[in-house]
């Protein structure tokens, strides 16, 4: 498990060399930057498996054990992959209050899948999300960048067809 | 620019550049984007240019039009046109009908209940009865233009501070008008501008809280997105105040799409100096950084924010220190949030004695709310503090979409409460607010009808905050764990009558113990609600809640509708008589109830 963790080769070196030359870029203090490399470090590899947040860590001299504790305590950092889309459903008040979770049951039940785990053919990941800030047109469903407003149970599975041939 | 006349001449240079046109205000805001309005403005824009018609028509992209509901939203000025729920394929008619044959496309404007058009947003008491301070840019110029802002006697405010005054008669000014925060807490805003700047220090630091972390609200990114400048201009002002050089912009990263034209309000103001060293020719330098955050709800408390602009888990730290005295880098910190700090620019220009004689006694100015749930109009609303719900509610916010009856409204986010119709007189101000077990909040305000299940909208709250507890502390940690877990067994029906009791005595020990605000908050929506919806914990609690659907005997004229849509088959009977719903094979999905033309299906 130890060597698992430390195994760094199965890393894409092209993206690493990225994500150094990002760091390379950034003023001022490790700690403080920490955040700001794992987002580059996410939008590059799609989310943070423990031998890059410990890739990480090195390359920022600090201890593995406090990168893991950023990376867990915010709910935007990954440590696990999502599918190729990532089906997030607003559960701010004013999309609760218009059904949202009703919206969010459908969907796993279409897709066949649990909260938050990625389906078995890696197409999608499901998510509940908080308040996008997008309430005019509540209940708002996200597939990547592409906002959806005013989804109703109805509407659900046309939607989730549109993506399920991985287009 | 290094005098007052050098600016105000720059300022009516670009405004004598603007010419009068025919121009198309078109919604650029979070919901109208989502809607296609930038492929709408794309559109239009392609047909001025294919027609050679640059010069005398402009489709301008503002930030938000507010009334978001009725989205995407295009003005027609000089014509005073509105057009709503516009669709890419609209474009050809507002093109060609309205551009260039000057006839309104009636069917894009909004429609009364009555069949009548109304033509322009001014005549609409959604527009009519607000006050715009803190949104006064919002949607009127183009945020990515810093000319736009000038025009607007941008930057104009931020040039009287730095030449006409000392750091002491603006704190002076902040202070008289009564400006207080608009996050949450309320606090007077001089005051912390005062404690910070009292304090010695090699360095102190201006943070914006833009991490809008309550669900339902969006009036900063709002800001952020249809006036970067105000922002900037503000934030500059009040590290003047304080002798601050360095500032931050702490913002959500879900609100991605914020982010670009703020860097780009940052880049733009550089270049003309309102940033960066000697401003306005004078020994004043000051320059502002973004710093994102990841998503924490807790991170908008303030000493949270600070620890994750350090790179640290954003857990709490105890008060005092205050970061007025030790925040940032341990160094003085003032922490102020989007509206507060638009606010100053405005109070700056007109003096605090017209800031404080908008209001009320203790709440000065305005306060922007973002109205949503089942409200007919939904959208951004900015109206003087003392403004009561029902005005809110009714004359701007339209009542019911299906004219229901509306049972409450939810303000103050996660950390606020419901208030019932009873209380719809009350002005809305920071003290009303608190004396009826709400509390201002950021501003969210979620309106709820008579279908709404109260308690299921404390336990929608809890599962947030019990979420997103940072975990410092017990009472929070466990409480809030805890709260959830009782309010779940209720809704269920698993409950006890003892757990009533069980649930309010928890709630207080929460309010008690925690460390921070989020903690001593969280308990507000079970105890506002089980303060005010007794009757329906009550119904849980002793198991008499009814959740299935019923058929009233004396309404049912027999027409099958509902036995033919009813997705289980549990619905019995024959034409011409009385159905009845099997209620154990009844799962509660409400066809029915929809399906029946004569109201005699009972919900649960």
């Amino acid at each position: 498990m130890k060597n698992k963790i430390l195994d760094m080769s199965s890393l894409d070196r092209n993206l690493l060399d990225q994500l150094d030359a990002y760091v390379a870029s950034l003023e001022g203090d490790n700690e403080e930057n920490l955040i700001h490399v794992l987002h580059r470090a996410q939008a590059l590899f799609g989310h943070l498996p423990h031998n890059l947040q410990l890739y990480v860590a090195r390359m920022l001299n600090l201890s593995g054990a406090k990168v893991n504790g950023v990376v867990t305590f915010y709910s935007f950092f990954n440590e696990e992959p999502t599918g190729k889309y990532v089906v997030s459903v607003c559960m701010g008040t004013a999309c609760f209050v218009k059904g949202a979770d009703k919206v969010l049951q459908k969907i796993l039940e279409l897709i066949g899948t649990e909260k938050n785990a990625m389906s078995e053919d890696g197409l999608f990941t499901v998510k509940d999300v908080r308040c996008i800030g997008a309430c005019g047109l509540a209940p708002v469903v996200t597939i990547n960048d592409k906002v959806y407003g005013k989804v109703q149970v109805g509407d659900v599975e046309s939607l989730i067809n549109r993506y399920k041939g991985g287009q | 620019m290094d005098n007052l006349k050098a600016y105000l001449k720059k300022r009516d240079a670009i405004r004598a550049q603007e010419v009068p046109r025919l121009t198309l205000f078109c919604c650029g805001g979070t919901s109208c984007l989502s809607s296609d309005s930038d492929a709408i403005i794309d559109l239009l824009r392609g047909k001025v240019e294919a027609h050679g018609l640059e010069a005398d028509i402009e489709v301008k992209q503002v930030g938000c039009l507010r009334l978001c509901g009725e989205g995407p939203l295009i003005f027609v000025e000089p014509d005073d046109i509105t057009y709503v729920k516009v669709k890419v394929e609209d474009v050809d008619d507002i093109f060609t009908q309205h551009i260039l044959n000057k006839q309104t496309v009636e069917r894009l404007l909004v429609t009364e209940p009555d069949g009548t058009w109304v033509t322009s947003y001014r005549e609409m008491p959604f527009y009519k009865s607000q006050h715009r301070i803190a949104l006064r840019n919002c949607g009127e110029i183009d945020p990515r233009n810093i000319d736009a802002y000038i025009a607007k006697d941008g930057y104009h405010a931020l040039a009287k501070c730095l030449l006409e005054q000392t750091p002491e008669d603006v704190i002076e000014t902040v202070k008289q008008s009564g400006l207080r925060g608009r996050g949450g807490g309320g606090f007077s805003t001089g005051l912390k501008w005062a404690y910070t700047a009292a304090v010695k220090s090699d360095e102190k630091y201006v943070i914006c809280n833009a991490d809008e972390g309550d669900p339902g609200a969006f009036m900063d990114r709002s800001i952020i997105e249809g006036d970067p400048h105000s922002l900037v201009e503000a934030m500059t002002i009040a590290a003047y105040a304080i002798g601050s050089n360095q500032g931050y912009i702490y913002i959500r990263a879900e609100y991605a799409i914020s982010i670009e034209p703020l860097e780009l309000a940052l880049e733009k103001a550089r270049e003309y100096g309102f940033l960066g060293e000697n401003i306005f020719g004078t020994s004043f330098s000051f320059d502002i950084d973004i710093k994102l955050g990841a998503g924490a709800f807790v991170c908008g408390e303030e000493t949270a924010l600070i620890r994750s602009m350090e790179g640290h888990r954003g857990e709490p730290d105890k008060k005092p220190p205050f970061p007025s005295e030790s925040g940032f880098r341990d160094r003085p910190t003032s922490v102020n949030n989007v509206e507060t700090f638009v606010n100053v620019p405005a109070i700056i220009l007109n003096g605090a004695e017209w800031f404080a004689a908008i209001g009320t006694e203790n709440s000065k100015g305005t306060k922007v709310f973002a109205l949503a749930g089942n409200i007919k109009n939904i959208g951004l609303v900015e109206v003087p503090m003392g403004t009561t719900f029902k005005e809110i509610i009714y004359d701007i916010g339209g009542g019911h979409p299906e004219g229901k009856a509306i049972k409450g409204v939810q303000i103050g986010g996660p950390s606020g409460g419901v208030i019932t119709r009873d209380y719809f007189d009350t002005p809305i101000d920071y003290d009303s607010l608190t004396a009826i077990g709400a509390m201002m909040g950021s501003g969210g305000m979620i309106v709820m009808d008579e279908d709404t299940d109260m308690v299921e909208i404390a336990k929608f709250y809890l599962d947030f905050t019990q979420e997103e507890s940072c975990g410092k502390c017990t009472p929070c940690r466990i409480g809030t764990k805890r709260l959830f877990e009782m309010l779940e067994r209720l809704t269920a029906m698993k409950g006890e009558p003892s757990d009533l009791d069980k649930l309010d005595a928890l709630a207080r020990n929460i309010q008690a113990g925690s460390l921070c605000g989020l903690g001593q908050s969280a308990p507000n929506p079970v105890l506002s609600t089980m303060q005010y919806f007794r009757e329906e914990y009550e119904a849980y609690a002793y198991r008499t809640k009814r959740t299935k659907y019923q058929v009233d005997a004396q309404k049912c004229i027999g027409c099958t509708k509902c036995a033919r849509v009813c997705p289980v088959s549990c619905i019995r009977g024959v034409v011409r008589e009385v159905h009845i719903v099997e209620e154990a094979d009844c799962i509660a999905c409400g066809a029915c109830y929809d399906a029946c033309p004569v109201d005699a299906i009972l919900k649960p």
